[in-house]
């Protein structure tokens, strides 16, 4: 499914890197923790975080994630949009929590 | 790049580069990890294998940006291995063993609340190597020797 087609469905708030909505998502991933993200995420997942900070960027542009999604209505750090509209990351938002987030794509269809 | 160099290079079968990773930065800390990856991927090495590298470089790069005042990370890829060696100036490893063991971190609390000090980064370093040494001085720095096989089956 199109990043496109998630952030209307789920009503993502788009933040940065509106150009790159057409990633294909392949999967989701759940974690805070940056160690566990770079070992454990795919290429092409949605990621959901309740981090902020601008190093969340570069673990997606490593990993080549499809998106970011700030759960819980939290918001970013001034300096981590600039690098998401810089890297060409796109750095979604949500009211939901993490659980909520993941429970949703889940029923998308969106799988680890 | 030089062309002389390059010519060297090609003619020795082997691509190599030094990359400087200052202490504190967080401001770039993953660039040099991005920037391997993206060779790495338009040299047309298999993604298992730069996964692996991905995951080690990364882990070493932060350890730099944490920890030290600042570091080097020397790149050398060859028809049969990725060698990696990762040397810093900073407070060093007093207990490399209990620094191995995973979930164990010297992370400040700050740093945890941004997602760092899980105690993954150097277990996970091993755990996509092939050859791995750690090698550390207290007050000096700390030397990591990371070679990831292209064949190999360390999946």
């Amino acid at each position: 499914m199109k990043l496109k087609e998630i952030v209307e469905k789920l009503n993502l708030t788009i933040i940065a890197g509106k150009e790159k909505l057409e990633n294909e998502v392949t999967g989701g991933y759940a974690s805070d923790l940056l160690s566990d993200v770079i070992a454990n995420s795919k290429e092409g997942n949605l990621w959901l975080t309740l981090q902020t900070h601008q190093n969340i960027i570069a673990v997606a542009t490593l990993k080549e994630l499809a998106g970011i999604v700030i759960v819980n209505n939290r918001e970013p750090d001034e300096e981590t949009v600039r690098k998401a509209e810089q890297e060409k990351i796109p750095l979604l938002g949500s009211k939901l929590t993490a659980f909520e987030l993941a429970g949703k794509l889940y029923e998308l269809g969106i799988k680890g | 790049m030089k062309l002389r160099k390059l010519a060297k290079m090609a003619i020795e079968n082997r691509i190599e580069h030094s990359f400087v990773i200052k202490g504190k930065d967080f401001g770039n800390a993953g660039n040099v990890s991005t920037k391997i990856k993206d060779l790495l991927k338009e040299i047309g090495i298999p993604p298992s294998i730069i996964r692996r590298v991905a995951i080690a470089t990364y882990e070493a790069e932060m350890n730099v940006v944490m920890y030290a005042n600042h570091g080097t990370l020397n790149f050398a890829l060859t028809p049969q291995k990725i060698e990696i060696v990762v040397d810093d100036r900073g407070p060093g490893i007093e207990d490399i063993e209990l620094a191995m063991q995973e979930g164990y971190s010297t992370a400040t609390e700050e740093m945890r609340e941004m997602g760092f000090g899980a105690g993954m980064g150097l277990p996970n370093i091993k755990k996509n190597s092939d050859e791995f040494e750690i090698t550390s001085e207290v007050n000096k720095g700390t030397k990591l020797r990371i070679v990831i096989y292209l064949d190999s089956k360390n999946e």
